[in-house]
């Protein structure tokens, strides 16, 4: 649907009441796939993590992967649930060909995780309570490249290349009841539950959280119902849906699309839409039916996963603080603003700035250095600003501020420094030779040379034009390069004239 | 000089170890024998000539160097087909993986290699181990060495075959509802399926996993229990396998063979598994070798096991459920043959229909349609959980007998050796000749079938079956030696050393002599 054929937000909300679900798949960052003993890596060629169990060659066997069922409770109980005693693997069964069994591994009836619960805090400060279903394991696909036709999409193709060193990589698919009451807020309940989901997965450090990079994928169920009425509208579910702000924009899309087409008398198709980032539509994928029949049976390969309860309090003694706590007790510990914290966050710097604290700047001297120049030298070198510097010798440049050794233009030259691998700032400024000139004989030198040079400003000094100094602190300033405190020299420069005779 | 190709694997041993011969001339001997009968027997779908001198030769010069080797070092064993070989083609009889070499071993092909077993080929089978006699298999069928036009039995019916017909002294099998069990019985070996988790099925190409052991095939009780302590233990590459560890079958074979070891047995005679719709010639070689246990100082008792009425139906809904998933794979994708549609557009869903239409035999696409309905939204709990639900009765049907005694007894298969497409038409009538063995997969039990004489009406071989409990395989080679030696003293020799000798075929040795 053309943008200009979507209803408008407001008219839409008016008619209907949205109704949401989503389905967020994590990438687990176990060093080995689900289940078997291939690295699970990428980067390396195509079909090289692989081996007779994740090709689905005849006779290979599954083994489940320890650590990918400890993330999975980890993560469970991090999302509030309760973590099954008896859990079973299931097949999927399927056919395509990036799945080399052509069944998934996964779990029907008998998730390892289920009855959670999430609460979400809207920039309004609305808080939004997520009802978790279920968060279950399962082996991710292999990667097709449809090679040849204009869109790189299946439809016109050539051929489709086939790469299974994503194939077995464990997943957890977490599940959400149905969603109601979002009204206006439910685009941004969409973008927040997946930030919040990633921060999760992300404080755990059970996966990289790079959704860019597919590790947090997103489904968006989106169905309308009519103001009045008590029956829910077809759904129809947006898939890998990779940003924040897609989720969000896919979902409002959604709704006006839908509305649009409600109130013109058409019906929704219940089925599957692809996300375009692009155009920021979406388009018909696959229709899908309640009665999609995959013919799940328990997967006879694999033995039941029972953990212990023991276990399980084990687990839960190792989960972080939750991310939403976390957030407003840094946000009071460093008595920022809310526009100053949000910042922080939205640029992915929370951790950064924790760690430079933690080191031994304070609070607002860490924010500005990383949200400022740090961030600027990222977004010029095309990465992202915690990799550039280590918070350790960011607050080491900082305390040299601190004590006056350098001016924030100098401290800028160390920084550049440091992230050329010069060594600390202590470092950088012996070997640039870059620190202030804080000893004032070299100072007086220069002042009482400018200040004989310069007769007339002098005079004026004298006669109590004290503005007049800036152009001896200028020159006095050029002659050392910059490495002077432009106070001290002021000082110095009244000082001098007075006393010049 | 001796026929090598006649001595058991244990006697070969002893010849081999004493470096009385090399096990080249071993190997040799038993090419040189495959080349002359396998044309007329057909249990070889490939023979790895050259290879399996090169690994004669190999364990040779080790034991020529001083190694310690251990038992079965340089005897020769065929492989059934449905077990991945990292040197040999593996196509577990199906045209649908004609010519694949799989790019690893299964864990009991290590496991053989590393003892020092010499592979010598691949043994024909029914297609993916579904069928009774050989008959399914793409490559055509094997020929029962007793008498040429009837079945070896099946799904491995190859692996008998080879044994019976001296042309290996082991062999490898799988059994899923029988499948190394009923062969034995139609061939005159022996065959065990061990405890379900005894035996890693890694690399072993999938029917039913739940069901599906790998277990020896030899013309000993001995020589089985040699071969079964080279297979047992955990892999990790199997979850399904056990950590337990496993007592020597070897030492439990020689327990039986001492004095009295039959004295005191408590030996369950199951009502289900005998009866109406039985061979009377089976029945009667039956009754007679429970009556020389009784003579030998056993006891007798009938059981009843109300539950196995249920048990092939049942049988017959787990095994399409999980085949149809595990045979989902085959799709032309990353192995095996691709086959075109004949018209229309090359999708990868079309290509792999054609291919699985060309590649599939009868009785697999048969199965998977079984199983994929069984499976199907609204069916699954009518079929699949009942079916699931007389698995656990069957459970305990085997638990209650098990109280009251040590092991169970019934003959191996309702009748001797068919004659090829007497059953081909009637898929039930061939599923019903698998009532008596397919119990104990269901339980995951170990069973043995040992032979027990020739029917007076065909003189074909009958195979006596022994069930003992889960875990206690060693129980099945003692009680199992202890009758062979019974029936053997009784008969004067073994019942192999009646099976016709098969003419030697000249024009093969050219071909297949693979030398």
């Amino acid at each position: 649907m053309k943008k200009a054929e979507l209803m408008d937000y407001d008219k839409a909300l008016e008619l209907f009441e949205p109704v949401l679900g989503f389905e967020v798949h994590v990438e687990l960052n176990t060093k080995t796939k689900m289940f078997c003993g291939c690295a699970n890596e990428f980067g390396q060629g195509a079909n090289t993590n692989t081996c007779p169990t994740c090709l689905g060659l005849p006779g290979g066997l599954p083994q489940v992967n320890a650590k990918a069922i400890e993330s999975s409770i980890r993560l469970g109980l991090a999302l509030g649930c309760e973590i099954a005693e008896y859990s079973r693997f299931a097949r999927k069964n399927y056919f395509y060909p990036d799945t080399a069994k052509n069944f998934q591994t996964s779990q029907y009836d008998e998730p390892i995780a289920f009855n959670g619960q999430l609460t979400i805090e809207l920039e309004s400060g609305r808080q939004v309570t997520i009802d978790i279903e279920r968060a279950h394991m399962e082996d991710d696909a292999g990667k097709l490249t449809h090679v040849g036709g204009a869109t790189g999409r299946i439809q016109g193709a050539d051929y489709s290349l086939v790469d299974y060193n994503r194939g077995g990589v464990p997943l957890v698919e977490i599940v959400t009841q149905m969603i109601e009451g979002g009204e206006a807020d439910s685009p941004e309940i969409g973008r927040t539950y997946v930030a919040a989901i990633r921060e999760i997965v992300k404080a755990l450090g059970v996966s990289n959280a790079r959704m860019e990079e597919g590790n947090v994928r997103c489904d968006a169920n989106v169905s309308l119902r009519p103001r009045g009425s008590g029956k829910l509208g077809t759904r129809t579910e947006t898939k890998n849906v990779n940003s924040l702000r897609s989720v969000e924009r896919a979902v409002r899309y959604e709704i006006q699309r839908q509305a649009a087409l409600l109130a013109a008398g058409g019906t929704i198709t219940q089925e599957t839409r692809h996300w375009h980032e692009d155009t920021g539509i979406t388009s018909a994928g696959r229709p899908k039916s309640d009665a999609d029949d995959y013919r799940y049976f328990p997967e006879p390969d694999l033995v039941p996963v029972a953990p212990s309860r023991a276990w399980v309090e084990e687990l839960r003694a190792t989960l972080p603080e939750p991310p939403a706590a976390r957030r407003k007790r840094l946000q009071a510990d460093w008595g920022f603003a809310n526009l100053e914290f949000q910042d922080v966050v939205n640029s992915d710097l929370l951790d950064a700035v924790e760690a430079t604290v933690a080191a031994g700047a304070s609070a607002q001297s860490a924010r500005k250095w990383w949200t400022g120049e740090v961030a600027r030298l990222a977004n010029v070198a095309g990465v992202s600003a915690d990799s550039l510097v280590e918070p350790m010798q960011l607050a080491a440049l900082i305390e040299l501020v601190t004590a006056g050794t350098l001016t924030d233009r100098l401290a800028r030259q160390v920084l550049e420094g440091v992230i050329a691998g010069e060594g600390t700032p202590l470092e950088v400024v012996e070997i640039r030779g870059l620190a202030v000139v804080s000893d004032d004989g070299p100072l007086i030198e220069a002042i009482d040379l400018a200040l004989a040079s310069q007769p007339d400003v002098l005079a004026k000094i004298r006669d109590g034009k004290v503005q007049a100094a800036g152009a001896v602190i200028g020159a006095v300033m050029k002659a050392m390069r910059g490495q002077a405190d432009a106070a001290r020299v002021r000082e110095l420069v009244l000082e001098r004239a007075g006393t010049a005779e | 000089m001796t026929d090598l190709t006649r001595l058991s694997a244990a006697d070969l041993s002893i010849l081999l170890t004493s470096g009385a011969v090399s096990s080249v001339e071993a190997t040799q001997a038993h090419l040189d024998h495959i080349a002359a009968v396998d044309t007329d027997v057909h249990a070889f779908l490939h023979v790895a000539g050259a290879s399996a001198l090169a690994a004669a030769a190999a364990v040779d010069a080790q034991r020529a160097a001083g190694a310690v080797l251990g038992p079965l070092a340089g005897v020769p064993i065929a492989i059934k087909d449905v077990l991945a070989t990292r040197d040999m083609p593996s196509t577990a009889g199906s045209k649908i993986l004609e010519g694949w070499i799989p790019p690893y071993d299964a864990t009991v092909v290590r496991l053989v290699r590393e003892a020092g077993l010499i592979p010598l080929g691949k043994t024909n089978m029914d297609e993916f181990a579904m069928g009774s006699s050989t008959e399914f298999s793409a490559y055509g069928p094997t020929h029962n060495p007793w008498d040429l036009d009837r079945i070896p039995g099946g799904s491995g019916g190859g692996s008998a075959a080879a044994v019976s017909a001296f042309e290996a002294p082991l062999a490898l099998g799988s059994d899923t509802g029988g499948s190394i069990r009923q062969p034995a019985a139609v061939t005159g070996s022996v065959g065990v399926k061990p405890t379900y988790g005894g035996v890693s099925r890694y690399g072993a190409i999938a029917l039913a996993s739940s069901l599906d052991q790998v277990g020896p095939v030899s013309r000993t009780v001995y020589d089985a229990a040699l071969l079964h302590d080279v297979l047992s233990g955990h892999d990790p590459l199997d979850s399904t396998s056990l950590t337990d560890r496993w007592p020597s079958m070897a030492a439990a074979a020689i327990a039986g063979r001492v004095d009295g070891a039959l004295t005191g047995v408590r030996i369950g005679v199951v009502k289900e598994l005998s009866g109406p719709g039985f061979q009377p010639g089976v029945l009667q070689r039956f009754n007679e070798t429970l009556a020389m246990l009784v003579a030998a100082g056993a006891e007798i008792e009938e059981v009843s096991a109300p539950s196995f009425e249920y048990a092939v139906a049942a049988y017959y809904l787990i095994l399409p459920a999980e085949a149809s998933s595990n045979l989902a794979r085959f799709d032309s994708v990353r192995f095996g043959i691709r086959v075109d549609p004949e018209e229309g557009p090359l999708t990868s869903e079309r290509v792999m229909a054609a291919t699985r239409d060309a590649g599939f035999g009868p009785e697999v696409k048969r199965r998977i349609i079984l199983g994929t309905y069984a499976l199907s939204a609204g069916y699954y709990d009518a079929y699949y959980g009942s079916a699931q639900k007389v698995r656990t009765l069957i459970q305990r049907d085997f638990d209650a007998a098990f109280e009251k005694v040590d092991v169970l007894l019934s003959p191996s298969a309702p009748t001797t050796a068919f004659k090829f497409g007497e059953k081909m038409d009637d898929p039930m009538a061939m599923y019903l000749n698998d009532v008596t063995t397919i119990p104990a997969n269901l339980a995951g039990i170990p069973g043995m079938s040992l032979p027990m004489g020739l029917a007076p009406e065909d003189g074909l071989p009958v195979g006596l079956q022994v069930m003992a409990p889960a875990k206690q395989d060693a129980r099945l080679y003692t009680f199992g030696a202890a009758v062979e030696q019974l029936l053997e003293a009784h008969w004067g020799h073994t019942l192999l050393s009646l099976a016709p000798k098969l003419a030697p075929t000249e024009m093969f040795a050219s071909e297949g002599g693979a030398v």
